[in-house]
């Protein structure tokens, strides 16, 4: 979690990496909200307000044997600590790298050197595969490959997607989750997300969750709930940022 | 001043601000005792020869000695009175449930009303502060034992001061990145000012207790690494009942439908009523139908900010009838005048949403009083037949906490209850690891500010005499 100034919001991130021995953690952040957008504006040698983690129980890997990482948009920032892991842990990593055109496609080299088969689609057809990364796995799964484990990371859409593709085969899948969260340590409840038809927090017991069994519809219909106030903030922020450059 | 002359005194009521006006602000609800009205109240103290309100009080404050000195007019003296056994006096003077306990056992009660030692209390610890003389109590020499404590709220923070006081190394841990736990996420700023909470922690700063926040224990870093590898000689774990139960009723997921915990942080830690001002958005309550599910102080917080809001209607659904209410009756009160609604003898089943999933409705029965169940309270039941929807546009979920489980997780031979609560020795607050203490809600499971530092004070003695062998003599402060 961080709160990138003084009067800031606590905001849930995903650790990409980290360097223990130069006391690093790399975080890949687009700029969608006010609190993200305030974050891409820090230059080097400036500072966070606060900084808490890792918090969350850690991605489940071991050698499943052929693992698939799916990375969607800035999601790929996780999918590839993740396939990292995965091939550290002896699997047969595929990486399948989506974004909406070409422009956005993020870590497209770092993909590549841990996978052993490493795909990238984007949505207009500018880049790789024209398509969705749920076209591709459905090649793969379609060419006769064995695949043991999938690890879906990017918009709810698209998880949901990876989710009916692997469904009908029984492919182990998992989502990693972002509902709106408060503290990140299990006291609020608001990251409440509905896995197996019980509640259960994204926080503490999340972000990682078995795609067949999250309720997607709940999850997104819950990220709608500020929608109106995320607008009112970036507006305002925006306009501040222009009257800086004015200045 | 005789005996009967002092019972004659009326009890001076709590100077507070006007209820029509309060519903739509967030400053404080009472205004505090002026001297001439502190020095009245501590007049009708008959200063009994075995004052059992001494005994009342969890952290046995020297009650009788202090009101003598407001009486004689000597305020800062009062003030430097209680800090012999009670840090956080401001805050203590607002929210502990005087009237079951100090005040409760007060001689007066029975054939008078008993003398206000919550409204003197809190006066004494106001005038020391706003008269920015304040005064720091007395440290021992350094021990060279270093102690950890988790979590700043009362337990943790009473715990830390008797030990840094008795010469001890302590840190606190707070896992977010504001201390006071409860006093700052939870407790509302009209019934306690977050100042107050800030000013009376920057005094245990000055007495060297270091306090790091924006690490959770259990995570950031575990019991073990915190005695193994830096070097805690002994542990208190104070984290609070930080996980917030539902009720398990369909629609609970709705949009519009808090936890307490959640709604009260956002406005109280993240002080979203302040909105865009401060980032953290919460939902609109203007001219909006708000529910609040409970009967405890976090329900009447959590209702009464919804009003502070600008709820055009703000309810307390509660399923028992106002007798069996667990929140204080100064609150219930005052949440009447205010304009809360209470709807009683009701019981929420299902929440209600539109095709967008914004909650519009709750659906309820309506209850009445059975046999007392297993808590001694009458077991309510439902009126066949008695369904019906109460249009609301917000909920808020306020039936309680359970324990976060973090700390049993990483530290498993810490022993838990069947509810998830560390197990301690009552005398000592020792858990079954060896020199880790624990206290307040992780312990009893939600309770009182006041009980949690009465808990943090019991483990500071055993962790001193753990570590030094010699037992502290806190009468001596």
């Amino acid at each position: 979690m961080i709160r990138v100034s003084e009067h800031g919001e606590r905001i849930p991130l995903t650790i990409a990496g980290s360097d223990p021995e130069k006391g690093t953690i790399t975080l890949i952040v687009q700029g969608m909200g006010k609190s993200t957008r305030e974050l891409n504006l820090k230059e080097a040698g400036e500072s966070i307000h606060d900084i808490v983690g890792p918090l969350g129980t850690p991605s489940h890997i071991e050698n499943f044997g052929t693992a698939v990482s799916i990375g969607g948009g800035v999601g790929t920032a996780i999918a590839y600590p993740t396939a990292v892991a995965l091939k550290e842990a002896g699997n047969y990593v595929i990486t399948i790298n989506g974004a909406r055109t070409k422009e956005l496609v993020i870590l497209e080299d770092e993909m590549r050197a841990v996978s052993d088969e490493a795909y990238i689609t984007t949505d207009d057809g500018s880049y790789g595969f024209h398509g969705f990364v749920t076209q591709k796995l459905q090649e793969l799964i379609d060419s006769g490959k064995a695949i043991n484990y999938v690890l879906a990371i990017g918009p709810i859409p698209m998880m949901k997607a990876v989710a009916e593709v692997t469904r009908p085969y029984g492919i182990p899948t998992v989502v990693s989750l972002n509902p709106v969260m408060v503290d990140g340590t299990g006291m609020c409840g608001g990251c409440r997300v509905t896995v197996d038809n019980e509640i259960r927090f994204a926080c503490v017991d999340g972000p990682e969750f078995d795609a067949h069994k999250v309720d997607f519809k709940n999850l997104s219909d819950r990220n709608r709930m500020y929608l109106q106030e995320e607008q009112q903030s970036v507006e305002a922020f925006s306009h501040k940022c222009r009257l800086g450059q004015h200045q | 001043m005789t005996t009967k002359e002092r019972l004659a005194i009326p009890r001076q009521p709590m100077p507070a601000q006007d209820p029509n006006e309060r519903a739509h602000n967030f400053n404080e609800v009472n205004l505090g005792y002026t001297p001439e009205l502190a020095q009245k109240e501590a007049m009708r103290c008959i200063q009994c020869k075995d004052p059992i309100c001494i005994k009342g009080c969890p952290v046995n404050i020297k009650i009788d000695k202090f009101i003598k000195l407001i009486a004689e007019g000597n305020f800062l003296g009062a003030a430097k009175k209680i800090k012999e056994d009670n840090i956080l006096p401001a805050i203590c003077g607002r929210v502990c449930p005087q009237e079951d306990q100090c005040e409760k056992v007060c001689i007066l009660t029975k054939k008078y009303t008993p003398v206000a030692i919550g409204n003197l209390e809190r006066f004494a610890a106001d005038y020391e502060r706003e008269h920015g003389e304040i005064e720091l109590p007395e440290v021992k020499p350094p021990t060279g034992r270093k102690v950890a404590v988790i979590g700043s709220g009362p337990a943790g923070l009473s715990c830390a001061n008797d030990l840094a006081r008795l010469g001890h190394s302590v840190t606190v841990f707070e896992a977010l990145h504001e201390l006071g736990g409860v006093l700052m996420y939870g407790i509302p700023e009209f019934r306690l000012p977050k100042d107050i909470v800030k000013a009376e922690i920057e005094g245990m700063k000055k007495i060297g207790v270091k306090f790091v926040t924006n690490t959770v224990v259990g995570r950031s870093v575990t019991i073990d690494e915190l005695m193994g590898e830096e070097f805690f000689d002994a542990v208190f774990i104070g984290v609070g009942a930080g996980l917030p139960w539902f009720m398990g009723i369909p629609g609970e997921n709705l949009i519009g439908v808090y936890s307490a915990n959640e709604f009260l942080t956002r406005v109280n830690l993240m002080q979203s009523y302040t909105f865009p001002e401060n980032d953290t958005p919460v939902f609109d309550c203007k001219g909006k139908n708000v529910a609040v599910f409970g009967g405890g102080n976090t329900a009447m917080d959590a209702v009464r900010t919804a009003k502070r809001l600008g709820a055009e209607h703000a309810y307390i659904v509660y399923r028992r009838s106002e007798a069996e209410m667990p929140a204080r009756a100064e609150e219930i009160h005052n949440a009447k005048e205010e304009g809360i609604e209470f709807l009683l003898l009701m019981n929420p089943i299902e929440f209600i949403g539109n095709d967008q999933q914004w909650l519009t409705g709750v659906k309820c029965l309506r209850m009445e009083l059975g046999e007392p169940d297993e808590s001694g309270r009458r077991k309510p039941v439902p009126v066949k037949g008695s369904e019906f929807v109460l249009p609301v546009d917000m909920a808020v979920i306020s039936i309680g906490n359970g324990s976060n489980p973090l700390i049993k997780q990483t530290t498993p031979e810490i022993e838990v209850s069947k509810r998830d609560t560390i197990v301690v020795d009552i005398n000592s607050m020792a858990t079954s690891k060896e020199n880790v203490y624990a206290g307040g809600d992780i312990v009893t499971g939600g309770a009182t500010v006041i009980l949690a530092m009465g808990a943090g004070r019991t483990a500071a003695k055993a962790i001193h005499e753990k570590l030094t062998g010699q037992a502290p003599n806190f009468e001596e402060w």
